[in-house]
């Protein structure tokens, strides 16, 4: 009898444990599918900055070998590689600085403005980002061909800028939406002519969304390969480089740079978050809140 | 400022960086669509005599790799529309104090180069790799069969390389979800299951719209992850019309399949609109502040 009512109550137990088993697991599916979606994110990174410190056998850096730090020392020791790397990083330079300026002044007038034209403009400003990558690169090449343009520098410069621009837009488009317009009045009420008015009170304000659309256009720029490829000429950046070097087998410098660049962009991001709340703080000590 | 001047504000603006896109977009896609419809090949030169059978020509002899774009492209949406959803739902919902750095996790893979992802994607799915061992220990993968050049390779990097694209929306979306809404639904006796698909379902779905686009568009013109991760059995429409324009110098022929290619997703992304609403794209950025 006693015996029976014991099992009886371990089989409770032992049933409730089970049910709190499961209703955890229940609870927590989710997150466990997001961690693993996570971790099918970052290993491939983590595939790189390993294969950084490889040393392999052949010419084929797919296998890992053993541990080496040579090629982080001679990160920089590859001609080819190194004039890529500056040709990438100048185009990036100067696409993101017109594909920027480009861009928030379309945004501006998009945002601040009623004027006739506003649909065809909205449209032209959509349509290559709908565009795959192939047809945008398949048509610059086109017309470069037909007007008998040189493939190079300038023509990747127009072709990067012209994919920039739109994503600029978007960007700082998104940051002026919510924008208060009341500093900006009392800063002419208080005399300032429109110029100074930009320059002191608006660009100040909307100088998060210009960053964080620049390092988009930045990243945009030096990532990009498929239009690249299409009007590069004899030009060589870096993504270009490494789809050349497939064939021969991929120097593990490259793996090196890109972790470099990895990290690189995880500090300009710090930075650029940093900088966001920072003005977000600055934007909320208004006395005049309520009103 | 006078009211003249000031009407003018707006094009000043607007003029250089529209000039720009109107040269180097519009009139490009004009003059690709002149090219469409030349006779002629590289030595003889080429001339305008509106050449429609180029686009039959094309057409037939790279429908394989058209359909093939569109089926890789469409199953890989699919697949990171999966992923993506219980993902963004677990950051915009369940994350806390995590979900700074989850937000961070989803863009990492932007830090590096597209190129070099997809790379790392062939070490991984290489031979050698314990990811492949492991496959052919459980069966999945026959012994003496690899998953590299085969059309799952292609799916797989194509999916891993547009996820973000998905999951950004989809999170924006849940995010902004009044939490009133669900606590109502609550109120009125919803089990957790209806209110999710009575409320943030359908709350989510321009996410999930815009998601989908953002992905399947550059996917069915990707030509990086057929060109590392398959064989020429894998190739798609993007690494057809890259091989015409840079190797074969077919410019027409090339054109043509641009064209189509360019029409073909125009007309999906419609249809597609037609049943998801276009306020899920615009939404509240059609009109001006």
């Amino acid at each position: 009898m006693e015996a029976g009512a014991a099992t009886a109550r371990l089989q409770v137990r032992r049933e409730s444990a089970l049910t709190r088993a499961w209703r955890w697991l229940r609870e927590h599916a989710i997150n466990i599918y997001a961690g693993l979606a996570i971790a099918y994110l970052l290993i491939p990174i983590a595939v790189i900055i390993v294969f950084s410190f490889n040393d392999p056998a052949g010419r084929y850096n797919y296998t890992f070998t053993s541990f080496t730090v040579d090629h982080w020392s001679n990160a920089f020791g590859l001609p080819d590689l190194n004039s890529a790397l500056l040709t990438s990083l100048k185009l990036a330079g100067l696409a993101t600085v017109v594909s920027t300026a480009l861009g928030t002044a379309i945004a501006l007038a998009l945002v601040r403005y009623q004027f006739f034209g506003r649909g065809p403009a909205n449209f032209l400003i959509v349509i290559p980002m709908a565009t795959p990558e192939v047809v945008m690169g398949a048509s610059l090449l086109s017309l470069f061909l037909i007007y008998g343009l040189p493939l190079g520098f300038t023509t990747l410069l127009i072709a990067h800028v012209m994919f920039c621009i739109s994503f600029v837009v978007v960007v700082v488009r998104s940051r002026l939406i919510g924008f208060d317009r009341s500093l900006e009045e009392a800063a002419q009420d208080l005399g300032a002519d429109p110029l100074t008015t930009f320059r002191k009170i608006t660009l100040p304000l909307i100088m998060p969304g210009v960053v964080a659309a620049a390092l988009l256009a930045f990243a945009l720029s030096i990532d990009d390969f498929v239009v690249s490829n299409f009007n590069s000429g004899t030009t060589v950046t870096f993504p270009l480089y490494i789809f050349g070097a497939f064939q021969r087998g991929i120097p593990v410098e490259v793996n090196v740079i890109a972790t470099m660049l990895f990290l690189v962009t995880l500090v300009a991001m710090g930075f650029s978050v940093w900088q966001q709340r920072r003005a977000e703080r600055l934007a909320s000590v208004r006395p005049d809140q309520e009103v | 400022m006078t009211g003249a001047r000031r009407r003018l504000v707006p094009y000043f603006l607007l003029g250089p960086g529209l000039l720009w896109l109107v040269v180097f977009f519009a009139l490009p896609m004009y003059f690709m669509g002149r090219l469409s419809l030349d006779t002629g090949t590289l030595e003889t030169g080429f001339s305008f005599n509106w050449q429609w059978s180029n686009y039959h020509d094309a057409l037939s002899l790279y429908d394989t790799q058209f359909v093939r774009s569109f089926y890789y492209a469409g199953v890989a949406t699919a697949i990171a529309l999966l992923i993506a959803y219980p993902l963004a739902y677990a950051i915009a919902f369940k994350a806390g104090r995590w979900k700074n750095a989850m937000l961070f996790a989803i863009v990492a893979p932007f830090f590096t180069t597209y190129l070099i992802r997809t790379l790392a994607w062939e070490t991984i799915l290489s031979d050698q790799s314990p990811v492949v061992h492991a496959l052919r220990t459980v069966g999945l993968v026959g012994s003496n069969s690899g998953v590299l050049a085969t059309s799952t390779a292609v799916i797989a990097g194509i999916t891993y390389n547009f996820l973000p694209f998905m999951v950004l929306p989809i999170y924006a979306s849940l995010e902004r979800i009044d939490g009133r809404l669900l606590e109502a639904a609550k109120d009125l006796y919803a089990s957790p299951a209806e209110a999710f698909r009575r409320v943030t379902l359908p709350l989510s779905a321009p996410g999930v719209v815009a998601g989908t686009l953002l992905t399947f568009i550059p996917a069915v013109g990707d030509y990086v992850n057929a060109f590392f991760l398959g064989s020429t059995n894998n190739h798609m429409i993007g690494n057809t019309i890259q091989g015409l324009y840079l190797t074969q110098r077919d410019y027409p022929a090339a054109a043509a399949l641009s064209f189509v290619l360019m029409a073909v997703i125009m007309v999906v992304v419609f249809i597609y609109l037609r049943f998801a609403g276009t306020e899920a794209l615009m939404g509240e950025e059609a009109r001006p502040a």
